[in-house]
């Protein structure tokens, strides 16, 4: 079983990594960079929201500060477009951060119903304090990164790259706290956060430690996304879309599990930009979006990869030797390879 | 001095007087009963003592340390576990995982390993056999029954040794040979140097485990002895007949 | 100084028309545990609606009421029957997230019925201006204070003088308790459900008479109703109103004072400089509900 996982793994990483080779057309590769994107963001909104429980719908805020860190680095510090502002990444990471270490104190001493208030609240306000500080962010008028000197046919795929990255690394932080004590704490205080309190948890300490973890990697999201598309205006960079789309991801594919916000994403990106370019004009696309989300919400509840765990594990129940714990991750990963590969043919 | 101590503790809800210069003792290594008519304070005294929540008036004593203000993170941490009346353990997590939530007496470093170490394991699943659901450890703890989940509250909180354990009302609704097997346990482990106090309902679990027995009425501490001498004293009687 | 006098009457008039729309908003979520997101976009719909009435068929806006209000109490009867009434685990999550999509399709439609443009609602009173002791309130506020006021009484004589108010203030206290004594708790939830999406519509026409909107402005509005909320304490009737009044008030004090640009930001920031000192809100209770 272990030796299928990781050749399917390895395989699955063999094809995304080639994927901008076998696919060079450009609106294919777009596609893919956002969907690469939004699912590193979902993967680190959720090492928050999803094993804890406190709903954030405010993570927009550091979205939009890492884009407008990256912007406003690269004026500074007179940068041209190329390689060099993908190398500031971990820097932009690092500030969102640190503006995640007070945000998250506040809003953390609420509970939970409060606490996406408050999210929603902060945001708010950095979306306003976008526009009426234009001496730092130049309010409507916008920000606008430097431009890399590619050609049309390769623009994309120092973005894809960089953004797999990302991926990758929001997915190994989300895999070493899910099987970490520190993520074993975090899960219980969603289960019952009184109750992990009086065994010992330490639960403020480790709600902000996640809370500031995913703040770094959604940081470093927005800063991608501003560069790739070029300019970042407040409404854009501080959008109340971005958290309930990285949330939908998320949920859709099974809160708090490892492969959740990546099924959620691939089903999702896709289909958003879609739309969005589609439809974009006439409010079609949000009515589909919309009932579309509706329909697998009340449909799904648990999430498309518990709900298929499940259902495997069923389906196997009689052959399977293993017990139910380790063997059923095991095939949630097989089965997630079984899926992608089957959709490519 | 015993090793848990609370002197002259009063806590008030509003108009409510739900404990009034309570003080009470356990002696290090006894098995010690509270109990009192319903609303005399006995939940309520058990949230003051772990750090649920904060006394008017008063203060506790946990091995000569004052835990008065104690948050319930840090009450733990000291040697004091506690259950509670309607059982609360981690649903969504399995048996297993649920064990090993409590933090032990080790430090940080802990947290960056793995969830669970093998020594760890070791330990979690002596616990389980030893309280007698080691075959449900990878079930859903939210799936146990109501008397599976009172046993795997009691094991989690023995994974850090503690050295006092609060049990309210542990054998609220359960079965007879359950709750024989809790008392066995309970007695085992005593044995071995964890002190108790049990909040119970029960007059038989109450008598034929403990070795002294106190009785709240109205917030205040009316009565002590030996489960006898309770029985048989007539404040007692007047306290839960009367009202 | 008289500027701010002014400013302050402004907001208690403003004020009220938030009081109106967030009370059903604290409503839903004190009898169902249910943050709804969609409060924000189902007010712009009554908005539509009336102004629909009044533009194509000429119905007076305050007539108009008569359609808007039961209207909209039936859908929201409709959308708790629909989605809400399906969601049986993770209430606050998923609430958030069926509601948010419910609002994503009603703004959809709103969208491609009437387009982006702003609009507001008209009516021959709008425009003139009533003189109160030396200031010169527009004739549309004071009536929209007066219209809030008379519904809110309503709510309130419903909420505390009726049967079907015990009912609802018993199941707001512990559901399990209520449907112990007989209180139909899945009934009320629905019918509270749609009282906080009728009080929507009634709101919803006082702020398209004060306010040029569009679909998209319900993301600010329901920013703000979320806020008063909160501050007032989740759950809470009389910590909505007050926090309304409160919010209200300082923000038309700080527009005067300081500058327009600022008193959102005052809006949203009071809140986090409340929550610091108060994490329960002004009104509100610290612990979790029972349920």
């Amino acid at each position: 079983m272990k030796k299928f996982r990781t050749l399917g793994l390895l395989a699955l990483l063999a094809l995304l990594l080639a994927f901008p080779l076998l696919f060079p057309d450009p609106a294919v590769t777009t596609i893919a960079v956002f969907t690469l994107l939004y699912a590193g963001a979902a993967t680190a909104w959720n090492l928050f929201s999803g094993y804890t429980g406190y709903v954030s719908l405010g993570h927009a805020v550091f979205y939009g500060v890492g884009g407008y860190a990256l912007a406003l680095l690269c004026q500074d510090w007179h940068i041209q477009g190329g390689y060099v502002p993908l190398l500031l990444l971990p820097l932009v990471g690092l500030i969102a951060s640190v503006f995640a270490i007070p945000l998250g104190w506040i809003a953390l001493r609420a509970r939970r119903h409060v606490f996406v208030v408050v999210t929603i609240a902060m945001f708010y306000i950095f979306q306003l304090l976008a526009y009426n500080l234009p001496g730092i962010t130049s309010g409507s008028q916008g920000v606008f990164f430097p431009n890399p000197p590619w050609d049309a046919a390769f623009f994309n795929t120092p973005f894809y790259y960089t953004s797999l990255i990302v991926l990758l690394l929001s997915i190994g932080a989300s895999w070493w706290v899910r099987n970490s004590k520190y993520g074993l704490g975090l899960l219980a205080i969603r289960d019952d956060e009184d109750r992990a309190l009086s065994l010992g948890v330490k639960t403020g300490a480790f709600k902000l430690v996640a809370y500031v973890i995913s703040a770094f990697f959604v940081g470093m999201v927005g800063a991608l996304v501003g560069y790739f598309v070029g300019s970042l205006y407040p409404v854009f960079a501080f959008t109340p879309v971005f958290d309930i789309t990285v949330a939908l991801m998320a949920f859709l594919g099974g809160i708090a599990t490892l492969a959740g916000p990546l099924v959620g994403a691939l089903l999702l990106a896709p289909l958003q930009q879609y739309l969005t370019v589609q439809l974009g004009i006439v409010g079609l696309d949000l009515i589909l979006f919309g009932a579309l989300l509706l329909a697998v919400i009340l449909l799904l509840p648990e999430g498309i990869v518990p709900t298929v765990r499940k259902r495997w594990v069923k389906c196997t129940a009689s052959r399977s030797a293993t017990s139910p714990v380790t063997g059923a991750r095991g095939k949630e990963k097989a089965l997630l390879i079984e899926g992608r590969r089957g959709g490519k043919g | 001095m015993g090793i848990l101590e609370a002197q002259n503790v009063s806590k008030a809800f509003g108009g409510i007087h739900a404990l009034a210069a309570c003080t009470i003792s356990v002696e290090q290594g006894s098995i010690a009963g509270l109990i009192g008519p319903n609303g005399s304070g006995k939940t309520t005294l058990f949230n003051v003592i772990t750090g649920y929540e904060r006394q008017d008036a008063g203060s506790i004593r946990f091995n000569g340390t004052s835990i008065t203000n104690a948050t319930p993170d840090r009450v733990f941490a000291l040697g004091v576990g506690r259950t509670f009346q309607i059982t609360r353990i981690f649903p969504r997590l399995t048996v297993l995982e649920n064990m090993h939530v409590a933090v032990q007496r080790k430090g940080a470093k802990g947290l960056f390993g793995r969830w669970s170490s093998s020594h760890e394991q070791r330990q979690a699943l002596e616990l389980l056999n030893f309280v007698g659901i080691i075959e449900l450890k990878d079930m859903q703890a939210g799936n146990l029954s109501y008397g599976q989940k009172k046993l795997l509250e009691f094991a989690f909180i023995l994974i850090a040794q503690p050295r006092v354990i609060l049990l309210d009302e542990p054998a609220g609704g359960i079965n007879p040979t359950m709750i024989n097997h809790l008392a066995g346990r309970i007695r085992t482990l005593n044995e071995l140097g964890v002190t108790f106090l049990v909040v119970e309902h029960n007059m038989e679990f109450v008598m034929g485990l403990c070795d002294r027995v106190m009785v709240l009425h109205r917030g205040t501490k009316i009565a002590e002895g030996s489960p006898q001498e309770v029985r048989n004293n007539p404040v007692v009687l007047e306290a839960y007949l009367g009202d | 100084m008289t500027l701010i006098i002014e400013a302050v009457i402004l907001g208690i008039l403003t004020g009220s028309v938030y009081a109106l729309m967030s009370s059903g908003l604290t409503l839903i979520f004190g009898v169902m545990d249910i943050i709804n997101i969609a409060q924000g976009i189902l007010v712009i719909l009554g908005a539509y609606l009336s102004y629909t009435l009044e533009t194509y068929l000429h119905i007076d806006i305050i007539l108009g009421l008569l359609v808007t209000i039961p209207a909209l109490f039936l859908l929201g009867m409709g959308i708790e029957w629909a989605f809400m009434r399906r969601i049986r685990r993770d209430r606050v999550m998923i609430s958030i997230l069926v509601t948010f999509a419910v609002a994503l399709v009603i703004e959809g439609l709103l969208n491609f019925v009437f387009s982006a443009n702003y609009v507001q609602l008209q009516a021959p009173y709008i425009d003139a201006s009533i003189p109160v002791f030396g200031f010169y309130l527009p004739y549309i506020y004071v009536f929209a204070f007066f219209l809030s006021v008379i519904l809110l009484t309503l709510l309130y004589l419903l909420v505390y003088r009726t049967k079907f108010g015990f009912a609802l203030r018993a199941s707001m206290q512990d559901r399990t308790a209520a449907s112990l004594i007989g209180v139909d708790v899945e009934g009320v939830q629905t019918i509270t459900f749609g009282i906080g999406v009728a009080l929507a519509a009634a709101g919803g026409m006082v702020f398209g008479a004060t306010n040029p909107f569009n679909a998209a402005t319900s993301y600010d509005l329901i920013s703000r109703l979320l806020v008063i909320i909160v501050l007032g304490g989740m759950g809470s009737l009389r910590g909505a109103l007050f926090a309304s009044f409160v919010m209200l008030v300082i923000s038309d004090v700080t527009d005067v004072v300081w500058s327009p640009v600022w008193s959102s930001t005052v809006f949203f920031a009071l809140l986090i400089v409340l929550l610091l000192f108060r994490p329960q809100g002004l009104l509100g209770r610290l612990e979790g509900r029972k349920q």
